[in-house]
């Protein structure tokens, strides 16, 4: 009999439950009102008192009131259908549940995750008599752009002989399409959608392996200098206004992965909204879709009950982990990570835990640390590489990167992308600051040079630290340019105009491209007679590289500009240029 | 059924607790004193202990008065008759205007659904350059007006209420100065705008609960009136006293604070009344534009910290000017796309070039020789200040885009400005 209970006390969202019976950590139960029942979550039991975060406003819960429990712990539903939708922390569908109730969003109500009327067409992968195995393909749908695969439910952890499949034909989500009998001889049905709970990492793998070939941003300034790698981590700290949520925005658009998962958490939801509204429209050059196709959003903004934000970077990484298995390249964007940590902080302070720094949780890094590592390229059973990459903003208080969640995750991720307040000041976006930030993945980019321009914009920054000593004046002519030349290199390559619909993303081959031309300007010996000639020189310069990320490659005025560009180069160089390429091919060689 | 009770077991600070069964979370109580009533509101259930907030203040209660609960959550009358009448955080009437007791709504309700939410569209033009030039205000935004203390923030949020094209302003009072009050009513009449605004105002002389009512309240009526089809303007002057009284309770309350003493959900609890601001397709839509003066000018201080987080941008007053620096309107490209083909470019050009004034000036500062670079980026900077900065200058925003370039056809030549080709071509201004 499922084990019921009764509130004895309420402190804003938790919600104190004496209960007969047994009742299980991380549990799903129900506040009973009148006309409502109210999702919520065991977090600690004590002696008969279970004490649970309540997903939803808390308003006219009383003391006495019926609580229901489930015997389940917090999942969600894996199955075709979750590509395109948009969920919120607990994978309640937001259109459907805005065809239900309005403008609102009324609480205790809870719609199916996957439609269970819609059919999908199912080619059967097994046969009768075939052992399978959690995570073994027991079919395939099709899902948009992709070949979904319907694996034997990762939660059988024996081995099983199919004992019926369905055949060929069109199934909803819960229609039985096998049957699967254990060694024991128990038959268990099974249809296209199964639970996972959200805070379990999918474990159905043969070997992890070591995240190596990059995921291409078309951001220059990250698969340039600070790249990440497919199944790899990275964080992007900085303070409000600085361009994390603009970034992630971009991400989710060019970036060259399968299937990219937006957790909005604990933020703005008008940010959502220009994605969930923009996506349908756009197409993605690689399969000529929209990028909806491609989606998921996970949306539990900052108004939206704050324990459901807790869950939802669950929810999001364990959608992910599911087409992972698919052998899919899949990219979870989290923004912000920090609103995740708050929520845990809110309910570690209900529950009187003993706080760490700044009150948050003892065990804040563990279990950041833990999230991160659902992180991963894999090796799945039927051989496909799979991988899942994680890309986190942390939202320091006061800006300051000192702080505990800044900190934690600096430990454990392997880019950081640190967004500085001068730079987005001075508008120069993205404003990843280019001497802080680091990365421990190889990029697209030929490392000798990423090594080159980093140490040019670090001489040009150590002329300009120096300048603001002895001035301009006690400044060499050769310093000087040193300095222009980092200068020129940040605002042509580093910045990156968003909302140009050329700039905004470049491919690998255009970065590789580009980047060599501007090496080529940056070795450059320019015959420049005083300072005010050089300022000049870099001016017109940058404008023309301007001119030119502005334009198309592979069109004339492409081919042109850079003509022009390197033909300003040519007269100011000291040396002919084809003495100047040989010495950059020299210095490169393999 | 009515649950009246006469025994008063704690009395801390602004919070009391009785013993009582059958007691809902979030339910008023009506207690009556030996000064009058006052209302209170359950804010922790523990057994049969309830704990109340009271909005008149702990002070002058006594363990005897009686304690009356009223069944139901804080509610605010809602119609037509609201407009042009001001009342207090609990919605009592502070003109002399009779008690609304009508069609009352709840406070406080659920969030709207993010997938119901359309994309803002909308500029608000203010006459403002700093504003409609380089950081568009747009309906449906939720803005800040970061302020030191002295700054005139609340003549600004008055300038842009009276300059704004909405159907209806609500002035939300948190700890207003009496004075300021009466400046904002002054201001509206003459304008007269009285008659289109309705204000709920806590004024810094008024029990510090009923100042937390203020925004919800405010905003539970502009929700009502944009679901009626209203271009509604939130004015909140100030969320820092809000925060503050937030503060208070949660002491009170033995909470662990987590910065500065401020509650470790004070970026939910802001986010939740800042999130009101929407626009309802079909339907009109709510605009919020609230101070938050920043204690000691820090703008990492916890209050505007963790707005700034929240708001779509934020308007940042020192020196009697709207900062560049500082300054953000996150929406602005939303709408500065088909305003005019300069306006993006020009935006961002001056600023950068405003930046690079500001590196000049410092080295000025330390007495190093001025290039002819320098020399341009001084001029720059004066023109800037002087013709477009200021508050004083009344201008749209064509006149003030024809200005920029102006000023910069003044100071530099087009190659220098790092402005595409193309524009320069087409705006240079042509002795
Ligand atoms: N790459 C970019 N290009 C142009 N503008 C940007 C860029 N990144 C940020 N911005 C500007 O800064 C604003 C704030 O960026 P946002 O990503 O929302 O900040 P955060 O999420 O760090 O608070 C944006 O609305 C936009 O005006
Ligand atoms: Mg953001």
């Amino acid at each position: 009999m499922a084990t019921t209970g009764k509130v004895v006390g309420v402190n804003g969202n938790l919600v104190s439950v004496e209960f007969e019976g047994d009742v299980l950590l991380n549990e799903v139960a129900y506040v009973v009102l009148q006309e409502k029942r109210l999702k919520s979550e065991v977090i600690r039991i004590k002696g008969k008192i279970a004490d649970m975060q309540v997903f939803e406003i808390i308003k006219g819960v009383g003391i006495g009131d019926k609580v229901e429990f489930t015997g389940n712990m917090l999942s969600v539903a894996l199955g075709p259908g979750l590509l395109r939708q948009i969920f919120d922390g607990l994978q309640n569908p937001l259109p459907q549940l805005a065809e239900k109730c309005g403008f609102f969003l009324d609480r205790g109500v809870y719609l199916d995750s996957i439609s269970s009327e819609k059919k999908w067409e199912l080619t059967p992968r097994a046969k009768t008599g075939d052992t399978v195995r959690r995570g073994d393909t027991l079919g395939t749908v099709p899902e948009g752009i992709f070949e979904h695969k319907v694996m034997v439910p990762f939660n059988l952890y024996s081995t099983y002989k199919v004992k019926s499949i369905a055949d060929k034909g069109e199934y909803t989500v819960k229609q039985q399409i096998a049957e699967l009998e254990d060694e024991d001889g128990n038959v268990i049905p099974v249809s296209m959608v199964f639970e996972w709970p959200v805070k379990k990492a999918v474990d159905v793998y043969k070997e992890r392996l070591k995240p190596v070939d990059p995921m291409v941003s078309q951001i220059r300034i990250i698969d340039t200098l600070f790249p990440v790698a497919l199944g790899g981590t990275y964080c992007i700290p900085g303070p409000f206004g600085a361009g994390k949520t603009v970034l992630q925005q971009l991400t989710s658009r060019y970036a060259d992965v399968d299937i990219v998962i937006i957790a909005a958490c604990g933020e703005r939801a008008g940010e959502v909204v220009e994605t969930l509204r923009e996506f349908p429209e756009l197409t993605d050059p690689k399969t000529g879709k929209s990028l909806m196709e491609r989606t998921v959003i996970i949306c539990n903004t900052s108004s939206m009950p704050v324990a459901a934000r807790e869950a939802s970077v669950y929810t999001a990484v364990t959608i992910a982990e599911y087409y992972r298995q698919m052998g899919l390249n899949v990219l979870l964007l989290a923004d912000s990570t920090s609103r995740w940590a708050q929520a845990m902080r809110e309910m570690s302070g209900r529950l009187e835990e003993i706080p760490g720094e700044e009150a948050f949780p003892a065990y804040l890094e563990s279990v950041i640390a833990t999230f991160y590592e659902r992180a991963g390229i894999v090796e799945n059973m039927d051989g496909s590489i799979g991988s899942v990459t994680i890309g986190g903003t942390v939202s320091p208080a006061g800006g300051n990167f000192e702080e505990p969640v800044t900190q934690a995750t600096l430990k454990v991720v392997g880019a950081f992308h640190g967004l500085s307040r001068e730079r987005s000041d001075a508008r120069r976006y993205p404003a990843i600051h280019p001497l802080d930030s680091w990365s421990k993945y190889a990029g697209s980019v030929n490392a000798d040079k990423a090594d080159f321009a980093r140490n040019a914009l670090f001489r040009g920054d150590e002329v300009s630290q120096m300048m603001k000593v002895v001035g301009e004046e006690g400044t060499s002519n050769e310093d000087f340019i040193q300095y222009l030349k980092g200068e020129f290199l940040d605002s042509v390559y580093l910045q990156q105009n968003a909302f140009d619909k050329v700039d905004a993303s470049t491919s690998k081959e255009r970065q590789k491209y580009v980047f060599d031309k501007l090496l080529l300007i940056i070795m450059s010996n320019l015959a420049l007679s005083d300072k005010d000639e050089a300022r000049s020189f870099f001016n017109q310069l940058r404008q023309k590289f301007l001119d030119w990320n502005g334009s198309a490659m592979d069109t004339e005025e492409f081919r042109k500009t850079e003509a022009e560009l390197m033909d300003m180069v040519t007269n100011k160089s000291s040396e002919p240029m084809s003495d100047l390429i040989e010495r950059f091919e020299k210095k490169f060689a393999e | 059924m009515r649950k009246i009770y006469n025994r008063i077991e704690e009395i801390k600070g602004n919070v009391i607790t009785v013993r009582a069964g059958g007691i809902k979370y979030g339910e008023l109580a009506e207690i009556t004193s030996a000064h009058g009533k006052s209302l209170a509101e359950v804010i922790l259930l523990d057994g049969d202990k309830v704990s109340l907030q009271v909005f008149s203040g702990g002070r002058g209660i006594s363990t005897g008065d009686e304690v009356r609960f009223l069944s139901r959550s804080m509610m605010v009358s809602f119609s037509d008759n609201l407009m042009g009448r001001i009342f207090d955080g609990s919605g009592n009437p502070r003109d002399n205007g009779p008690a609304l007791e009508e069609n009352l709504i709840e406070i406080g309700g659920p969030s709207v659904n993010p997938a119901m939410r359309i994309i803002p569209r909308n500029m608000i033009r203010t006459g403002i350059p700093m504003i409609d030039l380089f950081n568009s205000l747009v309906e449906s935004q939720k803005l800040p007006i970061f302020s030191t203390s002295g700054e005139p923030y609340n003549e600004l949020l008055a300038r842009i209420a009276m300059q704004a094209e909405v159907d209806l302003i609500i002035l939300g009072g948190c700890g207003l100065k009496y004075d300021d009050y009466l400046f904002f009513k002054e201001k509206l009449e003459e304008g007269g705008s009285l008659s289109r605004s309705i204000f709920f105002v806590h004024t810094a002389s008024d029990p510090v609960v009923e100042c937390l009512m203020v925004p919800d309240i405010s905003l539970a009526v502009a929700e009502k009136f944009a679901l009626n089809g209203k271009k509604v303007l939130v004015l909140i002057s100030d969320m820092t006293n809000f925060a503050d009284a937030m503060k208070e309770i949660a002491i009170t309350m033995e909470q662990v604070p987590s910065n500065r003493g401020y509650p470790g959900d004070l970026y939910s609890q802001l986010a939740s009344r800042y999130e009101k601001a929407v626009d309802f397709e079909g339907q009109g839509s709510i605009t919020i534009l609230a101070v938050t003066t920043m204690p000691g000018d820090d703008v990492t201080h916890p209050v505007p910290d963790n707005t700034g987080y929240i708001t779509e941008g934020q308007f940042y007053l020192s020196n009697g000017r709207i900062e560049p620096f500082g300054s953000l309107s996150r929406l602005k490209q939303l709408v500065n796309d088909d305003t005019r083909d300069d306006h993006r470019s020009l935006m961002d050009g001056m600023i950068k070039l405003y930046a690079s004034y500001k590196e000049t000036l410092e080295k000025k500062s330390m007495g190093f020789r001025m290039s002819d670079w320098d020399d341009k980026l001084l001029k720059y900077g004066d023109l800037f200040e002087n013709e477009l900065m200021d508050l004083s200058v009344n201008i749209p925003l064509e006149k003030a885009l024809d200005k920029g370039w102006e000023i910069l056809a003044d100071c530099f030549t087009p190659e220098e400005t790092g402005m595409r080709t193309g524009l320069t071509d087409k705006y240079w201004p042509k002795q």
